[in-house]
């Protein structure tokens, strides 16, 4: 099914202003999305209606408060096809997630000489997590390469899982590339010697449709504001086995079931792992935005940005001095690139004097630029909203950024 | 409305695609880096001061976006022959004029071709990348041989 992106469009208020005298262009959407209405009203909702403690009062704002938040956790187990709704965490975003997984999981199954195997086109949030946990335990990273197109071979993660790797973690899209990693491939790998596998999907959620349990994943980490929700929330689904025989990440209220100074009893799950009272305007917009993706269906958005992505791809070809970096056969929504002599600082400030806001710097994965020997790269990033006639915008403008440095 | 080309001036596009002055110096007596995490710019500066406390020569090594290197590349031009104590002067000046408002006068009879950097006045993110080799400047001159950082 073809989307309507002029109706697509109208859902997003933010999208139509001017910036610097000219029409907003955003394609920076890898470092957050934009949020359609339908989110911001539910967010608004909420706080002029049903405001009040999840999981606790009695009264009836507390009731719907509680029916609305975990109306939410429904929402996201379905979207991800999770068996349980046991398996659906509430945390602040992708960042939280794989800190808890590295601080309960990881501190309670890993001792000195363990390896954890990573990738070497990680966000920093899927490699100083492991760090830490391997200061605190004395294992050890592991990493696989990235060849020149920024994808990686099964045969290098193969060769580098052992008796001792305990814990595979990868980032099933990349940020900084774009590249789609073969995941399902990755986990069978792993499988056939029984060691889990964490999947980073802080980008992926919003672009691919993912089926946990056709995966058979066992970490996945999510992140709403990457996705059309709000910001400060995300959600780790981990399999009920898995979750069950992990300690506790923080301890407080909601997390228990009985406590006296002797000893405390915990929740059961999901509960045990969200201490405190949980951000629940965020999961409630975090459910609108599930909604919203849904409506529109994952299928139909990336085919629509998998066209907008070949378009630019095609004309960043040809554009005279421009080098791509990322172009690994099976990509989405992102297309990163240098151009010869030319500082991506310099590209973003011209970029968004003409209206085009894109991101310039190293994208929080410094161990890619070091891979393609590059300080920072410019990245457009597209979103089911973006149109080819945006596409064509940051062209022109890239042009105008060749004329003031020629 | 603001002109791009009031940032990215003639002078600037300039030394950003010739910087002067960029080159190690063998027998530099104060050798200090600079390293913007934000953008990834870094800086080797070096200078040769004698005993008067006087600049006999400045230099550098580095990468960086065009604000950046025509900025290192014109304070390098600056300083040449200047006390360390006129160095410190210019340097508040040009830090003074780099965080003023939009529309404050620059003192361009003081300032001279330094003066082309004003525009980054516009661009808050961007005043780092000029700044940082001043920064730098007066790390070399203290020598505390540690490495400056714009955060
Ligand atoms: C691939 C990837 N992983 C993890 C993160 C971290 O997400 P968050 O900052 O929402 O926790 C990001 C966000 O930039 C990302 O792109």
């Amino acid at each position: 099914m073809s989307l309507d992106i002029q109706a697509i469009r109208a859902d997003f208020p933010i999208l139509h202003q001017q910036v610097h005298g000219q029409p907003l262009a955003y394609l920076d959407n890898a470092a957050t999305t934009q949020k359609p209405q339908c989110v911001i009203e539910a967010v608004r909702q909420y706080y002029e209606r049903d405001n009040a403690n999840v999981h606790r009062g009695v009264h009836a704002l507390s009731e719907r408060a509680t029916a609305k938040y975990e109306g939410a956790r429904e929402k996201v187990r379905a979207f991800i096809n999770a068996a349980s709704l046991s398996e659906i965490v509430f945390v602040r975003g992708a960042t939280e997630a794989i800190n808890l997984v590295a601080q309960s999981y990881g501190r309670s199954n890993l001792k000195a000489g363990d390896e954890i195997l990573i990738t070497e086109m990680e966000h920093h949030s899927n490699i100083v997590p492991w760090q830490l946990l391997c200061e605190q335990t004395g294992a050890k990273l592991k990493v696989v390469p990235i060849n020149d197109d920024g994808e990686i071979s099964l045969e290098d993660v193969e060769s580098r899982l052992s008796k001792r790797t305990k814990l595979v973690a990868v980032v099933h899209l990349s940020n900084a590339l774009g590249t789609i990693n073969p995941v399902r491939e990755i986990i069978d790998l792993a499988h056939g010697q029984d060691i889990p596998v964490l999947l980073d999907g802080a980008q992926a959620t919003a672009h691919l449709a993912v089926d946990v349990q056709a995966l058979d994943v066992d970490f996945y980490v999510m992140s709403a504001h990457k996705m059309l929700g709000p910001t400060g929330i995300g959600a780790l689904y981990a399999k009920q086995e898995l979750l069950e025989a992990m300690p506790p990440y923080q301890g407080g209220g909601d997390m228990i079931s009985m406590v006296s100074f002797e000893k405390s009893q915990f929740a059961e799950l999901p509960y045990r792992f969200e201490a405190g009272t949980p951000n629940i305007a965020g999961v409630i917009g975090f459910g609108a935005a599930i909604d919203y993706l849904q409506k529109l269906g994952l299928e139909n958005v990336a085919e629509y940005e998998d066209g907008l992505l070949r378009y630019a791809t095609e004309r960043a070809q040809v554009f005279p001095g421009l080098r791509l970096i990322g172009t690994a056969r099976r990509k989405a929504s992102i297309l990163s690139f240098v151009l010869e002599g030319i500082h991506p600082h310099d590209i973003g400030t011209i970029l968004d004097r003409q209206g085009v806001a894109v991101r310039t710097g190293h994208h929080c994965a410094m161990p890619v630029m070091e891979h393609f020997q590059v300080p920072a790269t410019v990245r457009v990033s597209f979103s089911v909203y973006n149109t080819m006639d945006e596409a064509d915008r940051l062209f022109a403008a890239l042009e105008k950024v060749r004329e003031m440095f020629a | 409305m603001f002109d791009l080309k009031d940032l990215y001036q003639e002078v600037i596009v300039d030394h950003n695609r010739s910087p002067r002055n960029f080159h190690r110096m063998a027998d530099a007596n104060r050798i200090a880096e600079g390293f913007n995490p934000l953008c990834g710019d870094r800086l080797t500066l070096y200078m040769r001061v004698n005993d008067h406390g006087a600049i006999e020569d400045v230099s550098f090594e580095g990468s960086g976006c065009a604000i950046f290197t025509a900025s290192t590349s014109l304070m390098t031009e600056r300083l040449k022959g200047k006390t360390e104590a006129e160095a410190q002067s210019i340097f508040n000046g040009f830090h003074d004029m780099a965080v003023s408002d939009v529309d404050a006068p620059v003192d361009s009879a003081t300032m001279g071709k330094l003066s082309a950097l004003a525009g980054v006045r516009e661009f808050p993110s961007r005043v780092k990348c000029a700044t940082l080799c001043w920064h730098t400047m007066t790390a070399a001159l203290a020598n505390t041989g540690e490495t400056v950082k714009t955060e």
